[in-house]
């Protein structure tokens, strides 16, 4: 983007960077843009690649048995010719590329007849509805409590504030799942009536969800309250505060169109990583709450050499992570003008 | 600038000049000791440090149960029973020695990760933020891709396949658990030892020591390292409880260092079996493996405040 054009051109009263809007920051947006979705490749590539050779440098094969009798060797075979797996290493990584390519990711070696896409439909339903609800409480709560920290900074709400996000950044989530378990579905079970979650019961989305949602968002609430406070402290110091004080403006109008606009750029940047934390968040919560989702997917297709599936869980969460990245920085570069795009 | 006014001289003579000198460390030390949260989470971490190195000579005065010994006529039994002051597990083994033992694992996993990381991170980014242009290009954008890739699936997989050759032996499951947390845990160093450099590269006093004649890797020995050494320490010291917490999250799941090495995250898996049986056998290890980390990161709050020289008076 060019931000200082040299001569003063049409409307030299106006700042230069809003005189260059017009043209040239369109369209070196949508080439950024076409540049961020083309980085996909690469990224993808070595999620594939690295996953795929590592998986082979495993010594077992997935038709091992723990225990008990082991499959005869002409099973074993027909399987391997059944999934590919007699041909040449570099031949089964030439196929999965291509296959990937064309959207195909294979069948999934425990599930018989299960191609791994329609397992991760299934799971998917239950991460996202997961991951969208954290979302949806992590923002408004972690923004207002940061806010208001900071408006009433030194006071005891500031304090209290505080003290919260400091334990909940550092306590970690399956700590607080756990013992959120144990408060509320064993000593509590008397008046919960085991409501919001019971280990031994199937998972439904209903009140069952309460207590996975908060495990899942409490660190990212404290992280982006912690954070919030520290930007809004930093824009209340400014000039055109005091300008917005002075002309006598209520509080709400300063806090909303000057203090708010200002101290929550930093916090966007924050929301990329934040659903980079909700995937593997959602590995850990779906493993304490017995959430079939894609978390839980993957830890038992890595227990059980899943080849397929471990890949095609790799891939949808790297996907998920790149786009959401891509999304933030987009929106940063709509919010902050000063942005220069690389 | 030929009319200085009369007070400005006189004024700069009264510039208060120390008694003493404070060097960088001394004045760091001062402000460290003046947080009084970094100095509880140091004193909590010096005591798990003393408890992870005398937990066999515990055991060996008989202070207390060995923590691998079973008890089958006291299977889980709440605490401060029978002798055992935090009750047992569901083989009957002792609660609380098995908590000192787990100490062990989580320290070494937290710090030791820090050494395998330092020089992975220090090496890349000081290339990169030293060398620059196409090296820089290069390295930076192998990080960006290595970011990318969600750090507990990766961790996940590369124990997975390695496990079965690490079947039996601690040691081995170690080196490769703490293996696979640095490998996922050097992009935030490298990238801020590149940032670092980048910065202080272009200071007066590196130029002056390159027109002097300072080779390369003098240069960055002597002057860029102790430059940028203060955030290098705070970002290792919070890479601890990152570490930690990776560990006693694999433990959780099934992944980490396999039983009978007692470990934090594989207590609280054990003992979820039997949450309504006996919820202590989840509490009492899951309070463990928080404070540790609320302590490591009051510890590095402290240290960075203390070394930042923004924050300077």
């Amino acid at each position: 983007m060019a931000v200082i054009s040299g001569r003063p051109a049409r409307g030299a009263l106006l700042p230069s960077r809003l005189v260059s809007l017009g043209n040239s920051r369109t369209g070196s947006l949508v080439v950024f843009i076409i540049r961020r979705i083309l980085w996909l490749i690469p990224i993808l590539f070595f999620v594939i690649t690295i996953t795929f050779v590592l998986m082979h440098l495993a010594p077992g094969s997935p038709w091992d048995k723990n225990g008990g009798r082991q499959l005869s060797q002409t099973v074993v075979n027909n399987l391997n010719a059944r999934y590919g797996l007699n041909k040449p290493v570099y031949q089964q990584y030439g196929l999965y590329l291509w296959n990937v390519a064309h959207f195909d990711f294979g069948l999934s070696y425990q599930y018989q007849g299960k191609t791994v896409s329609a397992l991760l439909l299934e799971g998917w339903k239950y991460t996202a509805t997961l991951g969208t609800l954290a979302f949806l409480l992590i923002v408004p709560v972690g923004v207002s409590l940061g806010v208001l920290a900071a408006l009433r900074q030194n006071t005891r709400i500031d304090y209290i504030t505080m003290g919260f996000s400091t334990f909940a950044a550092s306590f970690p989530n399956f700590v607080v799942g756990m013992l959120m378990v144990v408060a509320f579905s064993v000593l509590l079970y008397k008046w919960t009536q085991g409501s919001f979650f019971l280990p031994s019961a199937d998972f439904a989305l209903d009140d069952h969800l309460v207590l996975p949602v908060i495990t899942l968002a409490l660190f990212p609430i404290a992280y982006t309250a912690r954070l919030t406070r520290a930007s809004t402290l930093e824009t209340i110091r400014q000039d055109y505060i005091r300008t917005a004080w002075a002309k006598g403006l209520p509080e709400r109008l300063v806090v909303i169109k000057h203090v708010l606009k200002n101290s929550l750029i930093p916090v966007v940047t924050t929301l990329g990583p934040l659903f980079a934390f909700l995937v593997t968040g959602s590995v850990i919560v779906e493993q304490i709450f017995n959430i079939p989702g894609i978390g839980r997917a993957f830890v038992t297709a890595v227990a059980s050499y899943d080849y397929p599936m471990i890949l095609g869980t790799s891939i949808l969460f790297a996907i998920v992570i790149a786009i959401a990245n891509l999304v933030v920085d987009v929106l940063y570069v709509f919010i902050d003008p000063r942005v220069r795009l690389t | 600038m030929a009319a200085i006014p009369v007070g400005a001289l006189e004024q700069s003579a009264d510039w208060e000049v120390p008694e003493q000198q404070i060097g960088l460390w001394q004045d760091a030390w001062h402000r460290f000791r003046r947080n009084r949260l970094a100095i509880v989470g140091a004193t909590v971490v010096l005591l798990l440090v003393v408890i992870a190195i005398t937990a066999p000579l515990l055991v060996h005065f008989k202070l207390i149960p060995d923590p691998y010994t079973q008890q089958v006529e006291n299977i889980e039994v709440g605490p401060v029973t029978a002798g055992h002051l935090l009750g047992t597990d569901e083989l009957g083994r002792d609660t609380f020695s098995r908590l000192l033992y787990g100490s062990r694992v989580s320290l070494a996993v937290g710090i030791l990760v820090q050494f395998i990381i330092l020089p992975i991170g220090l090496g890349i980014g000081l290339a990169a933020g030293y060398f620059g242009g196409r090296i820089d290009n290069i390295l930076m954008r192998f990080t960006d891709i290595w970011y990318a890739f969600p750090d507990l699936l990766f961790v996940l997989v590369v124990v997975s396949v390695f496990q079965q050759y690490t079947f039996g032996n601690v040691i081995a499951q170690m080196v490769m658990i703490f293996g696979a947390i640095a490998l996922v845990n050097w992009v935030g160093l490298a990238r801020l030892v590149r940032g670092q450099v980048l910065s202080i590269k272009e200071k007066e006093f590196i130029e002056a020591a390159r027109s002097s004649g300072s080779p390369p890797m003098k240069l960055i020995l002597k002057h860029l390292l102790p430059n940028s050494l203060g955030p290098i320490i705070v970002t290792l010291t919070f890479g601890i409880p990152q570490a930690i917490f990776l560990e006693a999250v694999l433990s959780f799941i099934g992944f980490g260092i396999q039983p009978p090495t007692p470990t934090w995250g594989q207590m609280v898996n054990s003992g979820y079996e039997s949450i309504y049986a006996n919820p202590s056998s989840v509490v009492f290890p899951a309070i463990a493996i928080g404070f540790t980390l609320l302590a490591f990161s009051f510890i590095g709050d402290g240290l960075r405040d203390a070394l930042d020289p923004r924050m300077r008076r």
